[in-house]
């Protein structure tokens, strides 16, 4: 395969780089939804126990990235005794296109789903152009 | 009778390329991302204490309105419905990953529980529900009398 891949000029991009962690928190990729509207593309992420405080989105060098670190839930003279969901960070990243206007993202969080507002760039949305007659 | 050399004319189909892809695809399907569901939603977690125990279930994203929880003896039912977002005329999804639609779990507890002193409250995507013990479900000290 890797003499192959030096045939090839172009690779389409692939994910974005891994890094690893050095916290022993689990991390979790959060499942997130993704539509485009007129002018704007909203992303939803599920992630369970983060608020707006524990929430934390970055744009760096055109890749969008959502992280959290959900609380880890204690109580009182208890202990645990079934799980099947554990607590830890949420990551995900995303590269953004030029079609995205990235001074305009908004973000916001309800009910431990982050949603974000991406407005799309002036010169993405269509433009009409005008024809003349000759 | 395949050599490598023929695929490097551009015009020829280029499986490696498309097959990059799949990789690429499948790769995203097993970083958890896309995960199908293949246990029962939605996820709990149960704290026992002396007298009542806790339950937790992690349910982004419903509203209050469309959850359902109800107690008989030692039974909870959750109920519930995640609403699925309609999009406009000219709106389309590039992803979608998460889940929608109705969902119901029933759990048989240690225990008969008092309904009426149930709490709930939902925060954060996270549903937290309070079960105290019934008064007579509660072991009784039984003294020895010695004669």
């Amino acid at each position: 395969m890797a003499e192959i891949k030096k045939d090839i000029q172009k690779q389409p991009a692939s994910a974005a780089q891994e890094t690893e962690w050095t916290r022993s928190r689990q991390v979790y990729t959060p499942k997130v939804d993704i539509y485009e509207t007129k002018d704007a593309i909203v992303m939803l992420a599920d992630m369970p126990g983060i608020d707006e405080q524990s929430a934390n989105v970055t744009l760096e060098k055109g890749v969008l990235t959502i992280q959290g670190n959900a609380i880890p839930e204690t109580y009182k003279n208890k202990s645990i005794a079934y799980y099947e969901y554990d607590w830890g960070d949420y990551h995900r990243a995303f590269t953004l296109s030029d079609e995205v206007d990235k001074d305009k993202i908004e973000a916001s969080v309800k009910n431990g789903v982050l949603k974000l507002v991406l407005h799309k760039a002036k010169q993405a949305k269509a433009k009409k152009i005008q024809i003349t007659k000759e | 009778m395949f050599e490598p050399t023929i695929w490097r004319f551009g015009r020829t189909a280029q499986p490696w390329r498309e097959m990059q892809r799949l990789q690429n695809e499948v790769n995203r399907l097993f970083s958890g991302a896309s995960q199908a569901v293949g246990q029962d939603y939605p996820p709990i977690n149960i704290w026992m204490g002396q007298d009542d125990l806790i339950v937790t279930a992690e349910i982004p994203g419903v509203k209050v309105e469309n959850i359902d929880i109800s107690v008989i003896g030692d039974r909870l039912t959750l109920n519930g419905y995640r609403e699925i977002i309609s999009l406009k005329e000219g709106e389309s999804y590039h992803r979608q990953e998460r889940n929608y639609g109705p969902f119901s779990r029933t759990l048989q507890l240690p225990f008969n529980v008092n309904a009426t002193k149930v709490d709930a409250k939902y925060d954060k995507g996270i549903l937290t529900i309070t079960l105290p013990r019934a008064e007579e479900d509660k072991p009784k000290k039984i003294a020895i009398k010695s004669e």
